[in-house]
């Protein structure tokens, strides 16, 4: 089995956000990170490497930074890592990202299963798995929860994905995109021979030239949407107000008070 | 059909309507209006569907496309997207809108590929400006906003958040043409198949309740939960969890609020026992109005709260259901 990993670097979820008046978006001093919810991508193509043999690639579409989160994703025990970059890749929005990494995904060869986080922590559009899948004809699976079966010589899979009603059995053919959810594993802590292994790792770094991407497909040129602003929402009151009584019964009558004055009960 | 039209996806479960749906055709009519355009739904699902297309014409649509297939009796992104793309490469909409439910979310980016055009994902705010439609959407964990705009590509997909836009109020009189569609995949060019579902057991869904009550360590463990279950019922409220019981396995992930769980945006949210880590405070900080009961006069919470009681909840949350249930006839 081959599985191929989307990996992306992000500021740490502590991080305290900001924009400069150019629009500049800034995140201090805080680190970059493995994207939280791609951990769990990584933990189970691992898994399932262990189980059903083969190897695990990681990829990630990014500049310099990205390293970041590949070394974090070999440090766990990806087998490669594979960094897709240069300048015409500058200003990707979900379109553009889509096409270079279903091209990218392309360049490696054979792949049973493609696994992405369900979204990372910065932009939060949650697009790459699904799109990727559709450029690839990959059949699209979403928020997974669980692999019930996979039958590497069948080339079939059953998984369980977590939707708002409930849980949702699907059995599909490979090759897939299977975006994972938190639930599904533990995330492994990387250990000290892993991140030995990491700085070690060589990591090749694709062009949109390597990979057959035309320069107008890829980035801002390619890109469909805009962002000309981002901005700090304003702030919040600040200070809750805070509701008491000499008993636990008064407390909540004004309270319910409140809330019915409010109109929201 | 032109580019002032709007096209909006129904989106169905076993028959039942997402209530995102009508938000989203709301949004549509808002903005064919101000484009002089008209607003057409696309309604997929199995036999016995048709149903819905009247209430699509209720809640603000001119006219509804309906493929009744069994099919696609259940979402599955490939013979959606099929239909829909022909749909719309048929209308030549200039919006297309979607609710951004995890279905929805699955399915714009999926057709925004097929049609080789930008998706905007969930947006809290969609205006016309200087004739360009600007979506505005949380971004960094709703910790700061974002602008978007699609100058170009046509038609540019919109998904709305669940409960940021109100649906139209139903106009029974409403009515319009439906027009139907064939699906045209074979079953054998689809690559997944659903075969089970295994419903969440009891209460009301977290994402679109009006009012949730949510649970956080402060509840101390599984048995904890009783007291918030009872109100929730007397409430009609959905229960939430922090990650921190979740994690403690006091309550199934399912339940979980904030950045690795859910996001919600109720009209009330009730917050027992939870001190307010900013990641809890990402999933639940677009509440109207966020009450928060806890022990510790000095939570984060109480500055994200715009009402708090100190104190114990298991004092007060019972002493809540009982005056509210008093208020049930």
């Amino acid at each position: 089995m081959h599985i191929v990993v989307c990996i992306k670097h992000t500021p740490d979820s502590e991080a305290k956000m900001s924009v400069d008046e150019s629009g500049e978006v800034s995140w201090g001093d805080s680190p970059l990170i493995l994207n939280p919810w791609d951990e769990y991508a990584v933990e189970e193509a691992l898994l399932l490497r262990d189980e059903h043999g083969g190897n695990v690639t990681a990829i990630s579409l990014g500049p310099e930074g990205a390293l970041e989160g590949l070394k974090q994703a070999v440090a766990m025990g990806c087998d490669q890592a594979v960094r897709v970059w240069d300048g015409f890749c500058e200003g990707s929005d979900t379109l553009s990202t889509s096409r270079v990494l279903a091209r990218a995904i392309e360049k490696l060869g054979k792949v049973d299963l493609v696994l992405v986080g369900r979204s990372a922590i910065d932009a939060d559009t949650w697009q790459t798995g699904p799109s990727v899948a559709r450029r690839l004809g990959f059949a699209s699976l979403m928020y997974v929860i669980k692999i019930a079966e996979l039958d590497a010589d069948q080339g079939t899979i059953v998984v369980e994905r977590l939707l708002e009603q409930g849980r949702e059995v699907v059995s599909a053919r490979l090759p897939a995109v299977i975006g994972t959810t938190k639930g599904i594993n533990e995330p492994r802590y990387t250990s000290f021979m892993g991140i030995r292994k990491a700085s070690r790792m060589q990591y090749p770094c694709w062009s949109t030239d390597d990979i057959g991407v035309a320069a107008e497909e890829a980035g801002a040129a390619g890109a469909a949407v805009h962002w000309p602003r981002i901005f700090a929402p304003p702030p919040r009151g600040g200070t809750a107000e805070i509701v008491e009584g000499t008993t636990a019964e008064e407390t909540a009558r004004h309270l319910v008070a409140k809330l019915l004055a409010e109109k929201v009960i | 059909m032109s580019h002032s039209d709007v096209v909006v996806w129904v989106e169905q479960f076993q028959g039942r309507p997402a209530s995102g749906s009508w938000e989203a055709i709301g949004v549509a009519r808002r903005l064919a209006d101000q484009m002089g355009g008209d607003v057409t739904a696309c309604l997929l699902g199995g036999n016995g569907s048709r149903g819905l297309a009247s209430k699509a014409m209720h809640q603000g649509a001119d006219r509804v496309c309906l493929a009744e297939d069994e099919q696609l009796r259940e979402f599955r992104v490939e013979p959606y997207v099929r239909f829909l793309s022909d749909a719309i490469r048929d209308a030549d909409p200039g919006v297309v809108l979607i609710s951004a439910t995890l279905r929805g979310r699955e399915l714009g980016p999926a057709l925004a590929a097929e049609l080789e055009t930008g998706c905007v994902a969930d947006c809290t705010a969609l205006a016309i400006d200087d004739g360009l439609l600007t979506a505005t959407r949380p971004v960094y964990a709703g910790k700061l906003l974002a602008e978007c705009v699609v100058p170009e590509h046509r038609p540019q997909i919109f998904t709305t958040r669940i409960r940021a836009f109100a649906a139209l109020e139903a106009e029974p009189d409403r009515d319009g043409p439906v027009h139907l569609m064939q699906s045209a995949l074979s079953e054998s060019d689809i690559k997944s198949q659903v075969v089970d579902f295994k419903p969440i057991e009891g209460g009301v869904g977290l994402a679109d309740a009006a009012i949730v009550v949510a649970g956080g360590r402060g509840v101390g463990g599984p048995e904890g939960f009783r007291p918030l279950r009872d109100l929730a019922d007397v409430l009609g409220a959905a229960v939430g969890a922090s990650r921190a019981i979740v994690d403690a396995g006091w309550m199934p992930y399912e339940y979980q609020v904030g950045q690795t769980g859910k996001t919600v945006s109720p009209d009330l949210y009730i917050a027992c026992g939870i001190s307010g880590a900013i990641q809890h405070q990402v999933g639940m900080r677009t509440s109207k109005v966020i009450v928060a009961l806890n022990r510790g006069a000095e939570a984060p919470v109480f500055k994200l709260a715009h009402y708090g009681i100190v104190g114990d909840l298991f004092d007060i949350v019972p002493a809540l259901t009982e005056v509210l249930r008093e208020r049930v006839p």
